[in-house]
């Protein structure tokens, strides 16, 4: 069933195995103040943390579900049924060879040790709860780049930590945000100092192994002045018959003139909800882009968002959803345009087969008295089956003049010329669909990295075998 | 305008009492009414106590000003005096050939006019809500209210429901083409009136008929509350053209409220003109029903001052091949606010659907704010959809150009806006249409 294959591989059943749990902490059922101090006590938070963390519980009790929008499959998430903090240890390890045995198959099997000597400059495994690996190639590390989990981050490098920790999006922007507040626990703290060009990515890899666990990773990136950082994060989890939470909040942080690119691969199992909340924060001359590309989960919620606080910052959101069978990618992304000639691009680009159901939504805000600011929106949305569905909910607000602001949205189907056509030349329905469809996000697919561009063409092939006929 | 022939009659609905709107439903006594009206009425006053108000966290009004929907201030108000009616039938200028004309003041009917005497001969029905309801019960009664304000207002249905006594019933045969527009006047006079018109245009199969509606406010300094329904009923192959030109005071809340249904093969055009009013909303609701029909879905509005135009549309595809085109534009000045929230649903089988949308705001100050929400939900398959928005401002080089020619900026800029405007106008069927909404947008210019 696993194929062996030299790239990260993001093969939709390639995740669908777990090992036996042998936590040696765990949070137990259920949230009250009670898990909060008891993850508190096991990561041995100073106060601050501890405080934020309790003040974030009470305001994600005190908000209501955003069920006037949002898809009503929220209401199915029991928080009462929910394990929050499973972990064999929190200490990760630098060293492959120290990583517990039945872990390390894990990541062996998704491959990522054998990514981490090809072309990455770090690697951060994520086990449930804690990291428990965590390196960074030593060339890296001198250069003054740090790449540790979240919880190091916090207490090895407070000063720079604390600075920006919760301040690109604060506990109560949303439920989600408030819940991954109060129980945060690994993700990825990384800093580059200013002028320093981390030539490859670094990546994270997040895997849940647990049955009704929920995964509240914590990641914050900062770029000093005229840094420039790639981030990849791939996901998977084993599919269990009861529904898994994962819930993380990304902060990123692009100083004059810097650039952060954040590449996601979601390939969660399909009864994974998946309720991210993620914003980068670009000053002046900065630039921050989303590469976010999601196919797995059962619903996903994402929207990616860029704060262009400078003058000349400049934001991109480059989306890609392929929703299946049971299926709802509702993604999109926010600008959020603060200052003088700011400028962003959205490109969201869905595919809906079978039952599946892709959801653009996106904000667009331009307040007033800003000058020559840009905006560019295009969502193609491509259906496959009778039945398969698509929406685009934007939202876009101008102030004043001397702002252009566009957006523009279609929504089709496979020509059936184009079918006869391939199919003229000898290749069956489901090849000619597949190529069609690889078509239709070739030039998005173009802008990730060689490795995942092969797979992700790979993954659709297989996402389109028995899609017709 | 032909006014010789005009004929003034009496509503037949009794006066009200000259209390506050929110203070209660008011003729239950009222024996002019048929029963079942009266009933119907009751029931929706108590509708509009039970719903609640509208919330800026309901999608369906968010970034709406939520404030200006304060009913308190607005009563229902007396008739007007003879020499105020003499001068609002004066001031009621319309399209130079009509086939009928309907005015109203403060809900109280001033005129009923038909100068068509094919009208009456091909059974038309061109009649005050008062006389259809009693004179066309069951035809009537069959289609008052009976579309859903699925757009956020159903509390404001309930309200106009509650209270609605005047406005219009067209009913045209089958195979009926009435060749001039049918015309309506609806006046608001006195302070704080508060009315409630009502419109309903049915066109049986393979008709075909043109209604142009005016909504304005005697006096530009005074406040009052329009809460309207429009709702047409378009049958199968027939053809109906609607227009609403509304310059309200600049003191006004209004509501206008239309759904429209659109039978196997038949299209129907909706054209909404805003230039006046503090807040005005309208909704509309194009229901594609039958197999080949089409909805035209048009839009002007021209905000200054603090005025604020709320649109909210859906285009309802419910069967296959069929088409909708939606276009609305909007040029903003001084610190006014536009929301357009939009949405194409193409509902499962719905196939070989083709459906646009496409919102543009001028933005001509700094202080103007255009809010956009063009939404689309696709349950079916082989269907095109696209929808844009798209914000912006005079281009510079098209300014220069005039304005290297000797023409004055001001006058530049409304050369500027009205071509802009112009390509939605264009729309129309009838060049006298497009020339009479030129000449109100141009007076709208001329004020300034």
């Amino acid at each position: 069933m696993v194929k062996e294959t030299s790239t990260l591989d993001i093969e939709r059943n390639k995740g669908d195995f777990f090992y036996p749990e042998t936590h040696t902490h765990d949070a137990g059922i259920g949230l009250s103040e009670k898990t909060v101090h008891y993850i508190s006590d096991v990561k041995q938070d100073p106060d601050w943390v501890r405080e934020f963390r309790l003040s974030a519980l009470r305001t994600f009790l005190s908000k209501p579900m955003p069920t006037h929008w949002a898809s009503k499959d929220l209401e199915n998430i029991v928080f009462d049924n929910i394990r929050y903090y499973l972990s064999g240890g929190v200490q990760p390890k630098r060293s492959w060879d120290e990583v517990p045995e039945d872990v390390k198959r894990t990541f062996e099997r998704l491959g990522i040790p054998e990514q981490e000597r090809k072309f990455l400059a770090g690697v951060e495994a994520q086990f449930d709860s804690e990291a428990v690996y965590s390196n960074i190639k030593k060339a890296v590390g001198e250069q003054g780049v740090i790449f540790v989990g979240s919880a190091e981050g916090l207490k090895n490098h407070p000063e720079i930590f604390r600075k920006w920790f919760g301040k690109v999006i604060p506990t109560g922007d949303n439920k989600f945000s408030a819940l991954n507040s109060a129980v945060f626990s690994g993700g990825s703290f990384i800093y580059v100092p200013p002028g320093v060009k981390v030539k490859h990515p670094l990546q994270a890899y997040f895997r849940i192994n647990a049955e009704n666990f929920g995964q509240f990773e914590r990641t914050l990136i900062i770029a000093d002045e005229g840094a420039e950082v790639m981030y990849m994060e791939g996901c998977t989890a084993p599919k269990f018959n009861t529904a898994t939470l994962h819930s993380a909040v990304v902060e990123l942080v692009a100083l004059k003139g810097a650039k952060i690119q954040y590449i996601t691969v979601q390939n969660w199992s399909n009864n994974v909800f998946n309720l991210v909340t993620k914003r980068g924060l670009a000053h002046e001359n900065a630039e921050v882009k989303w590469i976010d590309c999601n196919i797995g989960s059962r619903l996903t919620m994402k929207y990616p968002g860029v704060v262009m606080k400078g003058r000349k910052a400049r934001g991109e959101v480059i989306s890609i959803a392929l929703a299946g069978d049971g299926q709802h990618q509702d993604t999109g992304a926010k600008m959020v345009h603060a200052a003088d000639e700011t400028t962003s691009n959205i490109i969201s680009k869905s595919i809906s087969i079978g039952t599946g159901r892709a959801t653009y939504r996106g904000l667009v805000h331009v307040p007033k008295h800003l000058k020559h600011c840009k905006n560019n929106t295009e969502c193609d949305a491509l259906l496959i089956n009778a039945n398969s569905r698509t929406d685009t909910y934007p939202a876009i607000t101008v102030r004043g003049t001397g702002n252009a602001v566009q957006h523009e949205a279609s929504v089709s189907q496979v020509s059936s010329e184009q079918i006869f056509y391939m199919q003229q030349r000898g290749l069956s329905e489901a090849q000619a669909m597949s190529l069609s469809v690889n078509g239709f996000i070739n030039d998005l697919v173009r802008q990730f990295p060689m490795e995942y561009s092969v797979e992700l063409k790979r993954l659709i092939e297989l996402e389109m075998e028995g899609s017709v006929g | 305008m032909s006014d010789s022939s005009a004929v003034l009659e009496e509503e037949t609905v009794s006066e009200p009492e000259n209390n506050g709107i929110l203070s209660g439903h008011r003729d239950q006594r009222d024996e002019t009414v048929p029963a079942w009206f009266a009933d119907q009425r009751g029931a929706a006053w108590t509708q509009f106590q039970s719903l609640p108000m509208p919330a800026r966290t309901d999608q369906a009004w968010r970034f709406s000003n939520i404030a200006a929907l304060d009913l308190s201030p607005y009563r229902i108000s007396a008739p007007v005096s003879e020499e105020d009616a003499r001068e609002i039938l004066h001031r009621s200028t319309g399209l130079n050939e009509t086939a009928g004309r309907l005015v109203f003041a403060d809900d109280h009917l001033l005129e009923r006019s038909i100068f068509s005497e094919k009208l009456r001969k091909t059974g038309v029905i061109f009649q005050p809500l008062g006389r259809a309801m009693l004179e066309h019960e069951e035809l009537f009664r069959r289609h008052f209210m009976s579309q859903p304000a699925a757009l956020g207002s159903a509390k404001f249905a309930a309200l106009h429901e509650a209270f609605v006594r005047s406005g219009t019933f067209l009913y045209v045969p089958p195979g009926v083409e009435v060749e001039w527009p049918l015309e309506t006047f609806h006046w608001l006079h006195a302070g704080n009136a508060a009315i409630f018109p009502h419109t309903l245009v049915v066109a049986e199969e393979m008709a075909k008929v043109t209604l142009l509606e005016h909504f304005h406010s005697t006096n530009r300094g005074r406040s009052g509350f329009s809460c309207g329904v429009n709702d047409l009923i378009v049958g199968a192959g027939a053809k109906v053209t609607y227009i609403c030109a509304q310059d309200w005071s600049e003191k006004t809340l209004s509501i206008q409220i239309n759904a429209t249904t659109v039978a196997r093969d038949a299209s129907a055009l909706n054209l909404h003109l805003a230039l006046g009013g503090k807040y005005s909303r309208m909704e509309s609701l194009s229901r594609l029903a039958g197999e080949g029909s089409r909805s035209d879905m048009l839009a002007v509005a021209v905000m200054d001052g603090s005025r604020e135009f709320d649109a909210r549309t859906l285009q309802d595809h419910g069967s296959p091949h069929t088409a909708s085109d939606l276009l609305f534009k909007n040029a903003l000045s001084d610190r006014a606010r536009t929301t357009f929230g939009g949405l194409i649903r193409v509902e499962p089988h719905a196939h070989f659907t083709d459906a646009y949308q496409k919102v543009r705001n001028l933005l001509l100050s700094d202080d103007a704010e255009a809010n956009s929400m063009p939404g689309l939900e696709i349950l079916a398959d082989n269907v095109r959809c696209t929808h844009g928005a798209t914000s912006g401002q005079i281009d510079e080089d098209e300014m220069f150009y005039l304005l290297a020619r000797g023409i004055p900026a001001p006058v530049a800029r409304h050369l500027l806006v009205g071509g802009f405007l112009n390509e939605v106008l264009e729309r129309l069927p009838d060049r006298v249409l497009v020339e009479k909404l030129e000449s109100l947008i141009a007076a709208k210019f001329r004020a300034h």
